[in-house]
């Protein structure tokens, strides 16, 4: 039994929602909604044995696609379109992906199916300067900042290490496999943007398994501390690889915020509007000074861990039947339906604009040669040492060309 | 060494505070932080007056945490600035290691070279000052072995004035170790960048009986046991390496050319230590030139020892003239 006087999550979720119902009034129309504490277990992976009082993720559109209320999260039609069309083309590329790998075009590869709201959402309500600090699973960040999806996938054909070729343009840091690490990256740049006096934040993707490591306390604790503009975005997605949630953590991952001393938000990744929303009112701290937010996203990952991952060795069917059913995209598409702000010839279109466009992509990943051989040593030093340089010119040589 | 009254004299506190000062005042997009690194001016005095100098923005504490002092200079980076970061003691910068092999040496690899590390971080490193366990590491070794970082050790005040301002100018990251039982020795003569650059060794003696090569606190210890050696009729040649990262293989074949013997000397553990690198770059490069095998004289295949047994654990002058000796005196 937790006390009552842990119950901090709705009152942090509302300080969230009354900062920015101060600044630009984002928040204002979640406010109500997040302390309602509606339809919360639909998004709690483990409802039978999470313990009283932590609150329901903030939700604004029901699983079945019905809204909880009248809200406004400031976008247009156009934008909440959009955030189907680019959820459809994440979803078409991911499983692309997955095909790619089996022909053997891409190495090993981390699908992200039933992420699509908390990744598209959540990037959605950045700004052009904003600095995104991925792990490796955000291909659909990637999609919706608009980073050119043939350079990213260039990581997973194993060409070059990162992603984007220039991560500084994107706005996009390397793709970054040790786990948390891009977190202290994440507030160091936030830092520096502050020390410039931009109005920017940057924004630290990282899973739950993640806010297990040290670089997650150290970073969390940094930014509060220098009470930098960057929003830790934790997608709880149920499983580090083989490892439940109830194995790696005892209490909820954003309650975690308390104790570092700035805001922390459950919301539920499925719902791309409440992530948007979320999202939206951290960012708006961020850039009025007010520091650090800590959003974790509840949501599933509906494939394995990677392609080399087999997740029926510890899952059941049943668990993964259940997370289908809430759907993010099916669930947006109804929302927009029966909201009257798009019609099935839309969301045909959707479908193929994804089809088409992944069709691009894929053309252009087959297309892609090795890079020159010289690449093994191009790019570690900017001054490279005396000896590093003669055994480069060892190598070329010995490959018989030069310039390999 | 003679002493002229009209000349300054620093001690190498004094020349790195004086490097950093002139970085922070030369270049606005320089950064220093670390734990205890404002007001205290860290816990050997190196930042002193830095940060009332130049304000809480450029000069900063931070929490105890190295692993994000290390990722945090990523981020700097990233965003334009020039991080200067100090990890308290060598012991205590392991958790940064992570982030350092993982993440600044490797991000201008990652990123194709569109993400420049201009990132130095300083580690007080070394024993000999009768501290406690973990403040006598000799960290070189894990560093020197990760591509992508330059690793530099500087030997006497002057040096490090200069060795650290090259650093701080360097593009690529840069691992400045600096002996703490080195810090408050004094040197005289002007604080200049002029001279040689990183990655080119120091001869500080001429001899040709034997090349003793060392970098760090251990180079003056190598200069004592030059100094007896000659009273025995055995000149030295004594190189201070300076940087193990570039490493300079030029002048260290150099010197097995003119003395055709080699004593290698550093107090971390033998077993991978830098001698072992340097013994067999020498086996490549002037094998046909050796008279006697490679020697070294490190510290032991053991943990730091308590101050009390630190003496017998360092290479001693003693140590270091045994195996000159046994060099010079070597037949086949």
């Amino acid at each position: 039994m937790i006390p009552a006087r842990f119950s901090t999550g709705p009152g942090q979720v509302a300080q969230l929602a009354e900062h920015a119902a101060e600044n630009r009034g984002v928040g204002s129309s979640i406010l109500p909604l997040a302390t309602q504490h509606m339809n919360g277990a639909d998004a709690v992976p483990d409802e039978e044995s999470s313990p009283p009082l932590i609150p329901p993720p903030v939700q604004l559109v029901a699983p079945d696609g019905t809204s909880a209320g009248d809200f406004d999260v400031g976008l247009d039609p156009e934008g909440l379109r959009e955030l189907l069309r680019l959820m459809i083309r994440a979803r078409r590329l991911d499983r692309e992906c997955c095909s790619l790998q089996c022909e053997g075009e891409l190495t090993v590869y981390p699908p992200f199916e039933g992420q699509e709201a908390a990744q598209v959402g959540s990037a959605f309500a950045l700004g052009a300067d904003d600095f995104v600090f991925p792990s490796f699973r955000e291909l659909a960040v990637a999609i919706a900042r608009g980073v050119d999806a043939v350079e990213y996938l260039r990581y997973h054909r194993g060409n070059w290490h990162g992603g984007p070729y220039d991560p500084i343009a994107n706005r996009f840091a390397p793709i970054c496999v040790p786990v948390a690490t891009q977190i202290v990256h994440a507030v160091g740049w936030a830092l520096g943007a502050k020390l410039d006096g931009k109005d920017a934040c940057s924004i630290a993707y990282f899973g739950e398994g993640s806010a297990s490591e040290g670089d997650f306390h150290e970073g969390a604790n940094l930014a509060a501390v220098f009470r930098a503009p960057v929003i830790l975005f934790c997608q709880n997605n149920g499983w580090a690889i083989s490892v439940p949630l109830d194995e790696q953590t005892a209490a909820p991952i954003f309650r975690r915020a308390d104790g570092y001393g700035f805001p922390g938000v459950r919301v539920d990744g499925n719902d791309v509007l409440a992530v948007y929303a979320v999202t939206k009112t951290a960012v708006e701290r961020a850039r009025a000074g007010d520091g650090p937010t800590l959003i974790e996203a509840v949501t599933y990952r509906i494939g394995p861990h990677t392609t080399s991952d087999d997740a029926t060795r510890y899952r059941s069917e049943e668990e993964v039947a259940r997370w289908r059913e809430r759907d993010p995209i099916e669930r947006y598409r109804r929302y927009l339906l029966g909201a009257g702000l798009a019609d099935e010839a839309f969301v045909a279109d959707c479908g193929s604009d994804a089809e088409e466009w992944v069709g691009e992509v894929r053309a252009g990943i087959s297309s892609l040669g090795a890079p020159p051989a010289s690449e093994v040593f191009d790019f570690v030093f900017a001054e490279p040492p005396a000896t590093f340089a003669r055994e480069r010119d060892r190598f070329l040589d010995d490959l018989g060309h030069g310039d390999a | 060494m003679t002493w002229d009254t009209a000349m300054p004299e620093f001690t190498m506190v004094a020349a790195l505070n004086a490097a950093l000062r002139e970085a922070l005042a030369n270049d606005p997009r320089t950064l220093i932080f670390g734990e205890d690194v404002g007001e205290l001016g860290g816990l050997f005095r190196v930042t002193e007056g830095l940060q009332r100098e130049f304000g809480r923005e450029r000069v900063f504490n931070t929490p105890i945490a190295e692993s994000g002092i290390a990722g945090m200079c990523v981020g700097l980076a990233l965003a334009g600035w020039r991080p200067i970061a100090e990890m308290q003691l060598d012991g205590f910068s392991y958790p940064a290691l992570d982030q350092i092999i993982s993440h600044v040496a490797k991000y201008r690899e990652r990123t194709r070279g569109r993400a420049p590390m201009p990132i130095v971080i300083r580690i007080p490193s070394f024993g000999g000052i009768r501290g406690k366990e973990h403040h006598g590491e000799s960290p070189e070794t894990y560093l020197a072995h990760t591509a992508g970082l330059k690793v530099v050790v500087p030997s006497s005040p002057l040096d490090a004035y200069r060795l650290l301002s090259l650093s701080i100018a360097d593009p690529d990251p840069v691992i400045f170790l600096e002996p703490k039982v080195r810090y408050s020795v004094k040197e005289q003569g002007e604080l200049t960048v002029e001279g040689p650059a990183i990655g080119t060794a120091r001869v500080l003696r001429e001899g040709s009986a034997c090349a003793v090569i060392s970098y760090g606190a251990m180079v003056e210890r190598c200069l004592e046991a030059a100094e007896r050696l000659a009273g025995e009729g055995m000149e030295c040649r004594v190189v201070d390496l300076r940087s193990l990262v570039p490493l300079d293989v030029e002048t260290i074949t150099d010197s097995v050319l003119a003395t055709g013997r080699a004593v290698v000397v550093h107090e971390a553990p033998r077993t991978l230590g830098m001698s072992a690198e340097i013994a067999a770059r020498i086996m490549e490069e002037a094998f046909d030139h050796l008279e006697a095998p490679v020697m070294r004289v490190t510290g032991f295949d053991t943990p730091y020892p308590p101050a009390s047994l630190e003496q017998y654990y360092l290479p001693s002058v003693d140590r270091i003239c045994g195996a000159v000796r046994t060099t010079v005196t070597w037949v086949r």
